[in-house]
């Protein structure tokens, strides 16, 4: 063993960050004493769509599904005692990824380091935010240019930062297919390339250093052997690209590099612990193959599908990485797949299949391929049929719709229910932070940040000076993208759904709550009609477009507005659209806050309407919701859409049957 | 129960909302109840301009919508949309995601938007929505109904609005086509949207401007007008706003129920002789006995005044 030369393990990372910059700089130090070897830092939704945690948008978001950083000093605190020299940061961040990196540079300004050392990512990715996860603010065309400015700033300024994270992950978790996950992917960084390219800002032999730049953070999913191909292909066709389209010759700027989130969509909220052998299995597929290998791998928790993960389930999920990396020979042996011809026939029709999506969608435009619904369109659809393959128990999921009975899980009995709490105080404490740091700053200088900040959004400087500059004066996360809003306006991508076909009742079940639809209609006498909402700034869109479309496959009439509704909008809808139920979905935790803030604008409307929740909604909080009027509250575990649906008839009969 | 007149006239939210509820009932033990009440609401309140806006899919008719409310809140003028969604027809569901691209304010009193599916109507229009633009136009100061339509479809928003605004996009070389051979009849306003992709947009103004000065306009009728507008610019709708106006005037004068009959009149001749020819014009008795028998029948509607013609045909 002595002689055997090891590879280099992967970078190991917790995506994480929860309630306060100082609980999240606690937790990251902990887990890199745990041996984690790089940070990836969850924001939270306010900081990630541009709000600072006293606007009225941001409540009941600030500080749930990660850190909530607000300013300079929050920045100061999430890296307190961190070498941020030598660490690598990954930061999950898009529509305000120019202004999060300014933070961390102004940072390492003030604390002496020069910028050029900081190594890491900005995940920057807009266009899979208008395709699935939602937290664009700007119309495409300012969001394209944003990234191209982080490009051209970086390359020359921090050499060793990847500006843009070209994100396959969120497509497969909104459906995709290996074949679509492959060819959107690849349409998005052309796009990006092409923008670049276009500023010409770029000369030709630096392009090869822009090339080399861009990574890629990859999904992979239980059907390992299709994912590990999948990666195979994905190496072979960026280095065509860049060798044919771009012109690319430096043999290092050609590897496709790329970070992995195992998949977080097959993990089940019934038999949880079954999570575990699907996250090692799903790990295997970016690692087993050197010549695809991943370079940064972070694992979900467990019980993700539950809730928050506690340090417990975060340090489970770092130790799979270890016990892969340091026990198991899989350093020491180069590409153990090469000359297979399995996997060579399967990478080849991989190939081939993405590349005829490619030119389909570069002939659309990929910016109007995405403006006109196509790409999203094609997603939702193929996460239908998922679903459908699921509930027909054609596709199986044990422990969901095979091989259900189970002992009484030890993992959740626990007095914390196997999950993290929030502490609800983390908000209340975020703001008081808040204004007692605008308190302490020169108004004079922040309006003057903001103003050069406004013209160079404008006039068309690059915006990274101007935002490293405004860091500095102690302008704050929500100021930033106010002051951008005002120059580019806001954005609603499409939502996908409007133009979705309508798919004939195949099964028994189907074809049942189609009936139940058509007879409680006439008895209304008028069709059944179901607004979908998402309140709340949380994207995640995926399980309210399912219920959309499938709603209106069994025959109601469905009201669905897309994502970022704030109460009183829905409850505006709801009444002037006469509807006869409220569906709503959320996915951040915010749960409690904002369902009660519905039912109560609805009671002050004059209006009963029945609402019904679906969400990751621990069993306590669902009970509060019943008892604060929701009908039903829907979780993973009710996977059956057919079910859901008979049941969303079942209330709107007995609400109607109640009121005369 | 009957929703109050007095409420929906004082443009209440919930009072419309109610009264749009009731008047969609299809149970046929409601119908009496329901044609009591609208003409009830018909006696007893004022009625807005109706405001058709229609065009091919794609051509950005919600931001336009959008875009057009804001105008018309800047001038205190209160807005109901009657938005209409193609429908699927097995099941009979719908996905109406209209509302999701029209932009207002949630807490203006003064705009209120109801989704309709289309249904298995012609035209793009929903059974109830006839109905439903009534209730509207007694609640607030202008009702836009807007649809999807290309062609010969837009005859049933023809029949609905008072005002019908067609939207094209530039570029849209076959909607043109349609335009200037006649077999769609010459909307009241010609919107040119997405007009800041300027060179295409100069091209189909002076492409439009060109077919439209072509067609022989009598003495008193209203010219049409060809507005430019870019929802992303924000350009256009202060003109556009104009000529809504302007047109809501004229029809005041004009008398709106003599104008929308002549349009339907108009329209029933030339599709009959697109479909008849000139030859079965002539076996028909005529244009002038045509014309004639138009204007002394009771049809009002584009589809009966050409069920008319067509009977002509087939009795002849």
């Amino acid at each position: 063993m002595a002689d055997v030369k090891r590879d280099k393990p992967w970078v190991m990372r917790t995506y994480s960050g929860h309630s306060s910059a100082q609980k999240s700089n606690e937790l990251y130090r902990m887990n890199l004493a745990k041996g984690q070897t790089g940070l990836s830092v969850a924001f939270d939704l306010p900081t990630q769509t541009g709000y600072d945690a006293d606007d009225p948008r941001a409540q009941g978001e600030v500080g749930k599904v990660g850190v909530p950083v607000g300013h300079i000093d929050d920045m100061a605190t999430l890296f307190d005692q961190i070498p941020i020299e030598q660490m690598n940061t990954s930061m999950t961040i898009n529509a305000t990824a120019a202004w999060l990196l300014s933070l961390y540079v102004a940072l390492a300004e003030k604390r002496g380091v020069d910028p050029k050392l900081l190594q890491g990512t900005t995940q920057n990715d807009i266009f899979k935010e208008y395709l699935s996860r939602g937290t664009y603010i700007f119309p495409p065309q300012p969001s394209v240019r944003l990234i191209t400015d982080m490009i051209t700033y970086t390359v020359d300024n921090i050499p060793k930062w990847n500006p843009t994270n070209i994100c396959s992950y969120h497509l497969q978790e909104a459906g995709a297919t290996p074949v679509q996950e492959l060819a959107y992917a690849l349409c998005n960084a052309i796009a990006i390339l092409d923008a670049v390219k276009a500023t010409g800002k770029v000369s030709d032999e630096k392009f090869d250093k822009v090339f080399g730049r861009i990574s890629f953070f990859v999904n992979a999913g239980i059907r390992f052997i299709e994912e590990m191909t999948k990666m195979r292909a994905f190496t072979q066709m960026w280095q065509k690209l860049g060798r044919d389209r771009y012109g690319v010759t430096n043999e290092k700027s050609l590897w496709f590099r790329y970070g992995v989130q195992v998949n977080s969509l097959g993990l089940t909220e019934s038999q949880p612990e079954n999570n575990i052998p699907r996250i090692v299995l799903e790990m295997l597929a970016v690692v087993l193959s050197k010549d695809a290998r991943a370079r940064a791998v972070q694992l979900p928790a467990w019980n993700e599908a539950l809730g928050l993960p506690r340090p417990w389930d975060q340090q489970w999920a770092l130790r799979i990485q270890q016990i892969m990396a340091f026990e198991t020979d899989l350093l020491e042996y180069n590409d153990i797949f090469n000359g297979s011809p399995v996997i060579e026939e399967k990478v080849r029709s991989l190939i081939e299949g993405a590349q005829a999506e490619i030119d389909k969608v570069l002939d659309m435009g990929v910016v109007d391929a995405i403006e006109t619904g196509y790409i999203k369109e094609r997603l939702v659809d193929a996460n239908r049929q998922r679903l459908q393959r699921i509930e027909a128990g054609e596709q199986v999921v044990v422990g969901v719709n095979k091989y259900l009975e189970s002992e009484p899980s030890p993992l959740l009995s626990g007095q914390d229910s196997g999950i993290l709490k929030v502490d609800p105080q983390a908000e209340r404490e975020q703001i008081e932070r808040l204004r007692a740091f605008r308190a302490k700053r020169s108004q004079t200088e922040v309006d003057a940040a903001l103003q050069r900040l406004r013209d160079a959004a404008r006039g068309g400087d690059n915006i990274m000076p101007v935002s490293i500059a405004a860091a500095h004066a102690g302008v704050t996360t929500g100021e930033w993208a106010n002051a951008l809003r005002e120059v580019f306006g806001e954005y609603r991508a499409p939502t996908g759904v409007a133009r979705q076909v309508l798919h004939a009742a195949e099964t028994e079940a189907a074809q049942k709550v189609q009936g139940e639809v058509e007879e409680l209609s006439q008895q209304l006498g008028r069709k059944l009609k179901i607004l979908v909402g998402k309140p709340g700034l949380d994207g995640h869109s995926n399980g309210a477009e399912q219920i959309a479309v499938k709603a209106r496959d069994v025959g109601m009439e469905v009201v669905y507005e897309g994502i970022r509704l704030t109460p009183e909008q829905i409850v505006n809808s709801a009444q002037e659209e006469g509807v006869h139920v409220i569906g709503l979905s959320i996915l951040s935790g915010s749960h409690d806050t904002l369902v009660p803030q519905v039912v109560e604008k609805l009671k002050a409307a004059g209006m009963n309407t029945p609402v019904v929740v679906g969400g990751i909604i621990p069993p306590e909080d669902a009970e509060a919701l019943r008892k604060a009027g929701v009908a039903r509250v829907y979780t993973p575990k009710d996977y059956e859409l057919n079910t859901i649906m008979s049941d969303i008839v079942k209330v709107v009969r007995e609400f109607n049957s109640a009121v005369g | 129960m009957e929703p109050s007149i007095e409420r929906i006239r004082a443009g209440e939210k919930g009072a419309v909302a109610q009264a749009l509820n009731f008047v969609e009932d299809i149970r046929p033990a409601m119908r009496a109840d329901i044609e009591r009440f609208l003409a009830r609401l018909e006696e007893s309140a004022r009625r807005a301009q109706v405001v058709g806006i229609t065009g091919p899919p794609g051509v950005g008719k919600s931001s336009l919508t959008s875009a057009l409310i804001r105008e018309l809140r800047q001038r205190g003028v209160s807005v109901g949309v009657v938005a209409v969604d193609p429908s699927s027809k097995r099941s009979g569901g719908a996905l109406l995601g209209d509302r999701a691209r029209i932009r207002y304010d949630v807490s203006d009193q003064g705009v209120f938007i109801r989704s309709m599916a289309a249904g298995e109507q012609l035209g793009g229009l929903a059974r109830a929505s006839q109905a439903a633009v009534q209730v509207m136009a007694a609640a607030f100061d202008l009702v836009i109904v807007e649809t999807v339509g290309v062609g010969q479809s837009e005859t049933d928003i023809e029949d609905i609005a008072d005002t019908v605004l067609f939207v094209v996009q530039p570029g849209s070389g076959d909607t043109l086509q349609f335009l200037k051979a006649g077999v769609m009849e010459i909307p009241d306003i010609l919107v040119i949207n997405k007009a800041d992709q300027e060179k295409l947009a100069r091209r189909a103004y002076l492409d439009l401007k060109g077919s439209l000065t072509y067609k022989e306009v009598a003495e008193g009728d209203w010219h049409p007008v060809i507005v430019r507008t870019s929802a992303v610019q924000g350009t256009g709708f202060d003109e556009l706003a104009d000529a809504i106006g302007a047109h809501g005037q004229w029809l005041e004068k004009r008398g709106r129920a003599a104008h929308r009959r002549l349009k339907a009149q108009r329209w029933a001749l030339a599709t009959f002789t697109r479909l008849a020819g000139e030859l079965g014009i002539e076996e028909a008795g005529g244009r002038k006995r045509l014309l004639r028998l138009l204007e002394e029948s009771e049809a009002a509607t584009h589809r009966q005044c050409l069920g008319l013609l067509l009977d002509q045909r087939s009795a002849g």
